[in-house]
């Protein structure tokens, strides 16, 4: 068996080209413990956490460019937070302290685990990821890459490189239900984030189907009721709006909760959220 | 100066926070726990279980398992050298299954290997054909339907009948309560090592509560006098009731005396929550009769706790649910009955409370109702009910030692209430899922308070040995009492500074080489092995006294740590009388006697009692049905405190298990087959879900007969949080809410 660590993103290239069967270790925060549970067959690691490229970010113009091994503890607690405010909520509700200072936003989008808390914010805000290989590199949107429950789009000797977030001009909101005050799996989430230039919002849930999802129909619906120069959304439309955002999750019921109480849930962040961005309006 | 501050300000002996003598090795991660043993040529063990509830063995096959390279020695029921039965009360649970198996996870099969990757693969390539049954696992319906196990699926059935029963009150209330199955969770999951000796015999290092016992169950099964079975005492991270059975000890001392070679096992967090006993799930009715001023006049009650597919300690556990159902409280009638069943789901047995959790929750459920119809205030009610010494038990047994019921509420409800809710969106039901505004919230508070009966029960020889050796001054104590983390370590240091004024204590090592200390359980330690070895101090005392008087002439007394003549013509300190001295006294302590239950559930049943209650204040989001505890404050009946920071200790952890139960912890069974064995889904409380915890007041009133009048504080902390918890969130939403863990889909898909 191979334990590897690469250099470069180009020695991952190539140590990918070599062996496409060999699998990344970033964080570690999954892989390790399916591997100790025996739930992952191994023949090749390959190491990337010290590969210098992946785990910087830099801010050009309208959007940042987030490299995949960024952990959650940098854009939790970094400047990182300030421009994206919603990643930043939701990285705070992963896990403990120590498991924020080893996972990764590349972790968390190629897990591709329903619950993965970063997945909804990503998509509402319009993420792109480009991912790469030693023949090609290509971008994909979030739900290109996550297929199903645990499943992405990447080829064996691809990897995720970075990922490119939009910044937008408006307040965002990740909110999510989960029993317990912290380190907990979420039951039902939700990500809510505006620019106020586009008069855009984009609203995704976690949790609630087989991947995170957006609620088109409910993003649609509200935008037709927000005045964006007051702020202001029509006081006579939350409750159809609470009633699309539940129509777009298709939850189930699992010893974590019933799907009932996700569907419940799912509409009560939403309005939650969207009250705490805009003020009633008549 | 609060009641601990006092107590900090003093300088030796009993009741100074006297700091542990591991403490700083448990801090730095230098302690060595029972994981970190090894040897230079020990092989690993892995346990083949039971993916069944319930199924025949028709058929092991591990001769390819046993073929692989680096496995030494593969073991099933038949390799079994004694009796392949073991039980911490009654022998009824086999150490291999040979012929079915009752529960997912019981072993069946054991591995022992060069590497433990190796010994799991083994594990993985023995085949086992089961012939898959039908699993019970509904404990009412085990009662009455064919029986799991030769001895029937009844393993208890308990009547208290007491007064005239059917006393009609002009109050009625009645419920139906349910209890899910909690786990100790402690953080160091099962390990030892075992090694096979030379004349024959095994040492085994294992993390456990009773050393002897273990050591009985583990000779009957290797079919070895017990005086070959050596067991001694590796470090133990977190116990909790979950290390009185026996787990991997046979099978390690199985496999060491098979090959010649140490054996090692540790299991992984999965493998812990099959392999111990869990928290007894409950199904729970009452009926309380009270007259129209509160007084309540007559308790009728129905409990099933579901024991799983062995016995353990489902007896004893029965009997306090039973025992003790009506809670803190002068009932003059009553009508209890219990029931111990036998079903397919993991087997259930000690966890701190020990079966007082269970009814306490409902009972005390119940006496809100009760106020709640009077409109009394909830703990005017409880003081109208208070017990008092000289009162009769439901069982007929009068309190004689203390019962400052009274004065615990009291304190309890005059301690300050916690200031106005916060805006701080993560100190808000949540947390850090943001999910909350303060508009969103409704406060409330709830109290409850809680019986619990020290130390061994019905007619039980409990008792502790004890050794106090003196070698040219220098002092030594033996006590095969095990420290789980409550501070009997300490304790041994504060009890012979206090007797014998010597600072520098040598506690050696605890292993069978010494009688029994019993059982770390039942909060009975500081008063059977503490007594234990208080007694042997004092027996030094007497033998140095005697020694002084035949050489003198003149007899001697004991005043503080002086010895005096008594003619007065000599004082001198007892560490330098004890200098150049050698001496080795080896008592026994026994706490007055009890007796068994007659057929009407009566009799002296139990030794002394301590008391506890507990106000819990939460903030709930109705809507999304999430809970914020804001505070607990406590006040609790400890007799005398011996150490005020480990007495604080002991109530923070036992409050925090109360609201794991409360609210987060439980075992989640599908089809007998819990579904979330792992701290993933099993989820303890964290710093941001345990509130601060107020002690209003620690009440000092020396029980007599107890060692420096100290009550056991490891289980009342436990008992009456939980019900408090639940009473604050009734009194947030008006919901029923008759079943912990209370769920958020509980709170919040109420219409």
């Amino acid at each position: 068996m191979d334990f590897l660590i690469a250099s470069s993103t180009e020695n991952l290239c190539n140590l990918l080209a070599e062996d496409p069967t060999r699998q990344l270790l970033a964080g570690g925060t999954d892989f390790m413990v399916e591997v100790n549970f025996r739930h992952r067959d191994i023949s090749g690691v390959i190491a990337i956490d010290r590969i210098k490229e992946l785990k910087q970010w830099r801010h050009d113009g309208d959007s940042v460019l987030i490299g995949s091994c960024v952990t959650y503890k940098e854009i939790e607690q970094g400047p990182l937070s300030a421009l994206i405010p919603a990643l930043a909520q939701s990285a705070r509700t992963i896990g403990s302290p120590q498991i924020r200072n080893a996972g990764t936003i590349g972790g968390n989008l190629a897990t591709a685990s329903p619950a993965g808390d970063m997945i909804p914010v990503l998509l509402a805000l319009g993420a792109e990821v480009n991912v790469r290989s030693k023949s090609k590199v290509r971008q994909l949107r979030i739900d290109e890459l996550i297929t199903g429950v645990k499943v992405n789009s990447l080829s064996e000797d691809e990897f995720i490189e970075s990922i490119r977030v939009p910044v937008l001009s408006g307040p965002q909101e990740f909110l999510k239900v989960g029993p317990r005050n912290a380190m907990v799996i979420s039951v039902t989430s939700l990500a809510m984030v505006t620019d106020i230039e586009k008069k855009y919002i984009g609203i995704a849930l976690g949790s609630v189907s087989a991947s995170p999802c957006r609620s088109d129909e409910a993003e649609y619906f509200i935008s037709q009721h927000i005045d964006w120069d007051s702020m202001t959304v029509q006081s006579d439309v939350i409750e159809n709006f609470e009633r699309l955002v539940k129509e777009s999750a298709s939850p189930i019921d699992d010893h974590r909760s019933s799907s009932s109480y996700r569907t419940h849930t799912v509409g009560v962040l939403a309005r939650r959220a969207l009250l705490r961005i805009f003020r009633l309006g008549i | 100066m609060s009641i601990l501050e006092e107590h900090i300000a003093s300088s030796a002996g009993i009741g100074i926070s006297a700091s542990r003598p591991d403490g700083k090795e448990k801090a730095r991660g230098d302690f060595l726990f029972s994981n970190d043993l090894s040897s230079e040529d020990m092989l690993w063990g892995q346990t083949l279980r039971s993916p069944y509830p319930s199924a025949k063995i028709k058929r092991i096959d591990y001769s390819r398992a046993l073929a692989m390279e680096g496995v030494h020695a593969i073991l099933t029921a038949g390799d079994v050298p004694g009796e392949n039965i073991f039980g911490l009360e009654h022998p009824d649970q086999p150490v291999l299954a040979f012929d079915v198996v009752r529960y997912v996870g019981e072993p069946v099969a054991i591995v022992a290997a060069n590497h433990p990757e190796v010994a799991k693969k083994a594990v993985d390539a023995i085949i086992v054909d089961y012939e898959i049954l039908e699993p019970m696992v509904d404990s009412e319906e085990a009662i009455y339907s064919d029986p799991i196990h030769p001895e029937g699926n009844v393993i208890r059935h308990l009547v208290i009948r007491h007064g005239n029963p059917d006393v009609v009150g002009s109050i009625i209330v009645e419920g139906e309560y349910e209890v899910g199955m909690q786990d100790q969770a402690f953080l160091g999951t099962e390990s030892g090592i075992a090694f096979p000796s030379s004349d024959g015999g095994v040492n085994l290092h294992i993390s456990t509560q009773w050393l002897h016992s273990d050591r009985d169950q583990v000779a009957s099964a290797l079919n070895l006098p017990n005086e070959l079975v050596r067991v001694s005492l590796a470090g133990v991270g977190g116990a909790f009731g979950g290390r009185e059975d026996v787990s991997m000890h046979v099978h390690l001392c199985m496999l060491a005396m098979h090959t010649g070679r140490p054996v090692k096992m540790i299991y992984d967090r999965n493998e812990s929550f099959l392999g111990h006993v869990h928290r007894h799930p409950a199904k729970i009715w009452f009926r309380h009769h009270a007259d129209e001023s509160g007084l309540l006049i007559n308790v009728e009650a129905k409990v099933i706790l579901d024991g799983g597919a062995y016995a353990s300690t489902t007896s004893a556990v029965l009997a306090n649910a039973c025992c003790f159902s009506v809670g803190p409280y002068s009932v003059p009638n009553a009508l209890i009955e219990g029931w111990g069943v036998r079903t397919n789901n993991p087997p259930c047995g000690a966890m701190r409370g020990f079966g007082n959790v269970q009814t306490c929750f409902a009972a005390e459920a119940q006496m809100d109702k009760i106020a709640k119809a009077l409109s009394i205030d909830p703990v005017e009610l409880r003081l109208l009910n208070a017990l008092e010494t000289g009162d009769t038990l439901i069982t007929g047994q009068e309190i004689t030692g203390t019962a400052p019921i009274s004065e615990v509420l009291t304190s309890l409800a005059s301690y300050p209430l916690p200031e106005a809710g916060t805006n701080a969106i993560l100190e808000l039901p949540g947390g850090t899922g943001r999910t909350t505004d303060k508009s969103h919230v409704k406060r409330g508070i709830g109290y409850a308070a809680s019986i619990k009966n020290l130390m061994f029960s019905e007619g039980f020889d409990d008792f502790s040995e004890a050794r106090c050796i003196i070698t040219d001054g220098e002092v030594s104590i033996q006590s095969a009492c095990v420290e789980v983390g409550q501070g009997f370590v300490t304790l041994v240091n504060q009890i012979v500074e206090e007797t014998l004024g010597l600072t520098e204590v040598t506690l050696l090592p605890v292993d069978t080489s010494i009688g029994s200390a019993g059982s770390t359980s039942a909060s009975r330690q500081t008063w059977m092995s503490g007594g234990a070895v208080l007694k042997a101090c004092e027996a030094v005392v007497d033998a140095l006294l005697s020694d002084l008087a035949s050489e003198s002439g003149i007899s001697y007394e004991k005043i503080g740590l002086s010895l005096i003549s008594t003619d007065g013509s000599d004082s001198i300190g007892i560490v330098s009388a004890l200098h150049g001295r050698n001496y080795d006294e080896h008592v026994t302590h026994r706490h007055h006697p009890t007796f068994p239950l007659d057929r009407n559930g009566q009799g002296d049943a139990h030794v002394s009692f301590a008391f506890a209650a507990h106000r819990a204040v939460v903030d709930v989001d109705e809507e999304l049905g999430l809970v914020r505890v804001v505070e607990i404050a406590t006040s609790q009946d400890v007799g005398r405190i011996l150490n005020p920071v480990q007495a604080k200790g002991q109530i923070e952890g036992g409050v925090a298990q109360g609201l794991g139960l409360a609210l987060l912890e439980e075992l989640i069974l599908v089809d007998g087959k819990i579904v979330n064995a792992n701290f993933t889904d099993y989820l303890l409380p964290t710093a941001m879900d345990t509130p601060p915890i107020e002690i209003a007041a620690l009440i000092e009133q020396p029980e007599p007969g107890a060692p420096f009048g100290a009550k056991g504080i490891g289980e009342p902390p436990v008992i009456s949080s939980t019900p408090a918890i639940v009473a604050a969130i009734r009194d947030a939403t008006a919901l029923e809410l008759s079943r912990v863990p209370v769920k958020p889909e509980d709170i919040a898909l109420t219409d």
